[in-house]
């Protein structure tokens, strides 16, 4: 009996801004991608998996959940999850694979759906619920004015170039390398190149971080298929083995994390595993500001903390043809913000190099996808072993 | 002055919320281990006790991290302005978000001293912080 859990078909909607097509039939897309790719019917799912579900206050930022997928497309589910208070996106997917590993079902449908650039074109149909007063976390950080996230990555990236000596010259290539890559990326949102100049002269959002460090509102749908090891000869695509995950939380608020999650998360991924960080063919690490990235390739021990800034300098080591390709597909900053999912999608996609311009040269036998910054984070290894 | 989402009180958080009135920068402070709790939860988080209360502190601080965010969240939001983490000076192990107000942006930078002032508004006064010069 395999009791071990594995990635089978993956799909992916149209991605754009203020797309006319429905949320729900960008999913419907993503979800017969995924199922053609692995032979699957939706007669043989059992389970489905989301994050965070269907969010009411902001629809544009999760407009589906679980339960409407399973009643509309007639899934007979004994098993399925959605919810925000999880380790970051792919928790989803962290929490289907624990399922099919315990026989609580034997394919689940993970998926993530992003409707904010269309949301905002229609408040009609997706309004914003604005509040009186703030309360729960939000009142810690609300009252002054740090209400995006963007502030928040900000003080730790500052932290880090005070601390360390990280420049914004070196922050740079996160960007400069997923625009690169996006351009080789038919699915990309983002196909226009960008020049250090350009990202030089950009103006501020919340210093040090500049425009092109952040990923933009987008529209589209990313579906991730988690398959029973004992369900492999229902599939026919090459599975790709879960070889170890990881989560945590650092007291599920940005305004008192001393440090981000990605650190622990990057050190318990190591700890399950007899793989090491110097075998890892592909890293896919959530980017939705450039920072997280660069903290996400210390923290799963590519380069020691605070040598990030170096590590990725002159960004020819994550380039695709360098020693560690970092975001493949262009990232969220490039590709969109699909918001976690696209870095699976992505780990996936090379392991069975399927990335056609953008696949990297050298075999892909292991790669890393993460979700999360700030007080959240996810750590998928995944293998074609 | 700006504009503010203002937090809405309730048993845990009044507290801090409202030490302003008197000048006081509370923090919820443990009667039997002496630790400080933040944000305020009704029980303290080293011991678990619930013979907690806001307590003054000396509101002086340390500017452990900053941005300055340029961009407008909001149509009436007056940019830019200085976020900041600051690290209380003796409420050990407490960080609090704030503004460092009354100053050139560009002046504030890790490391600098502050000290608390109060915006009042409404039935809340808003901790921010002003640097504190040649310290």
């Amino acid at each position: 009996m395999n009791l071990e859990a594995y990635i089978s078909g993956i799909g992916q909607s149209e991605v754009g801004m203020k797309l006319p097509r429905h949320p729900f039939l960008l999913t419907l897309d993503a979800v017969n991608e995924a199922l053609q790719e692995a032979g699957l019917t939706i007669d043989q799912i059992d389970g489905v998996s989301t994050y965070p579900g269907r969010s009411g206050p902001m629809l544009g930022f999760s407009p589906m959940g679980a339960d409407e997928l399973i009643d509309a497309l007639g899934i007979k589910a004994r098993w399925y999850a959605g919810g925000m208070e999880i380790s970051s996106q792919l928790g989803a997917v962290l929490e289907a694979a624990m399922a099919v590993k315990t026989g609580q079902a034997r394919h689940v449908i993970c998926f993530r759906t992003v409707y904010e650039a269309g949301a905002m074109a229609n408040p009609k149909e997706y309004p914003m619920q604005r509040r009186e007063r703030a309360d729960g976390y939000s009142q810690w950080f609300a009252p002054f004015g740090a209400i995006s996230a963007v502030t928040w990555t900000a003080q730790y990236a500052m932290r880090h170039m005070h601390q360390y000596g990280m420049t914004r010259e070196q922050l740079a290539q996160i960007a400069l390398n997923d625009r690169a890559n996006a351009m080789l990326n038919p699915r990309a949102m983002v196909q226009e190149p960008l020049t250090l100049d350009q990202y030089m002269e950009a103006r501020m959002i919340s210093s040090p971080l500049c425009l092109y460090d952040c990923d933009r509102y987008s529209d589209g749908s990313t579906v991730i298929i988690v398959s029973a090891g004992d369900a492999l000869d229902e599939i026919k695509c090459q599975p790709i083995r879960i070889a170890a995950m990881a989560g945590s939380v650092e007291r599920h608020s940005w305004d008192q994390a001393e440090l981000m999650a990605c650190y622990a998360t990057g050190k318990a991924l190591w700890e399950k595993t007899d793989y090491t960080p110097d075998q890892v063919d592909v890293a896919q690490v959530y980017d939705g500001f450039s920072f997280q990235a660069l903290a996400w390739l210390e923290a799963l021990g590519f380069c020691d903390i605070g040598e990030g800034g170096r590590f990725v300098e002159g960004g020819h080591r994550i380039a695709l043809d360098g020693e560690l390709p970092v975001n493949t597909f262009g990232g969220q900053i490039g590709a969109g913000r699909l918001h976690g999912f696209c870095f699976a999608h992505e780990a996936v996609t090379q392991l069975r190099g399927l990335g056609g311009a953008r696949q990297v040269a050298k075999p892909v036998n292991l790669a890393v996808a993460t979700s999360g910054g700030g007080p959240l984070a996810t750590a998928l290894l995944l293998t074609t072993d | 002055m700006q504009r503010r989402m203002l937090p809405r009180l309730d048993q845990a958080n009044r507290g801090f919320w409202t030490g302003g009135e008197r000048g006081e920068l509370c923090i919820d402070r443990c009667k039997d281990c002496g630790g400080f709790t933040h944000p305020p939860r009704l029980i303290c988080r080293h011991c678990l006790s619930e013979s907690v209360e806001p307590t003054p502190v000396s509101g002086r601080g340390v500017v452990e991290s900053f941005t300055v965010n340029y961009q407008k969240w909001a149509p009436d939001m007056e940019v830019p302005f200085v976020i900041a983490r600051i690290r209380l000076q003796d409420a050990e192990g407490v960080i609090l978000t704030s503004n460092v107000v009354n100053c050139d942006v560009n002046a504030v930078n890790i490391g600098d001293s502050v000290r608390v002032s109060f915006e009042h508004h409404d039935d809340v006064y808003i901790p921010v912080f002003e640097l504190v010069i040649g310290d």
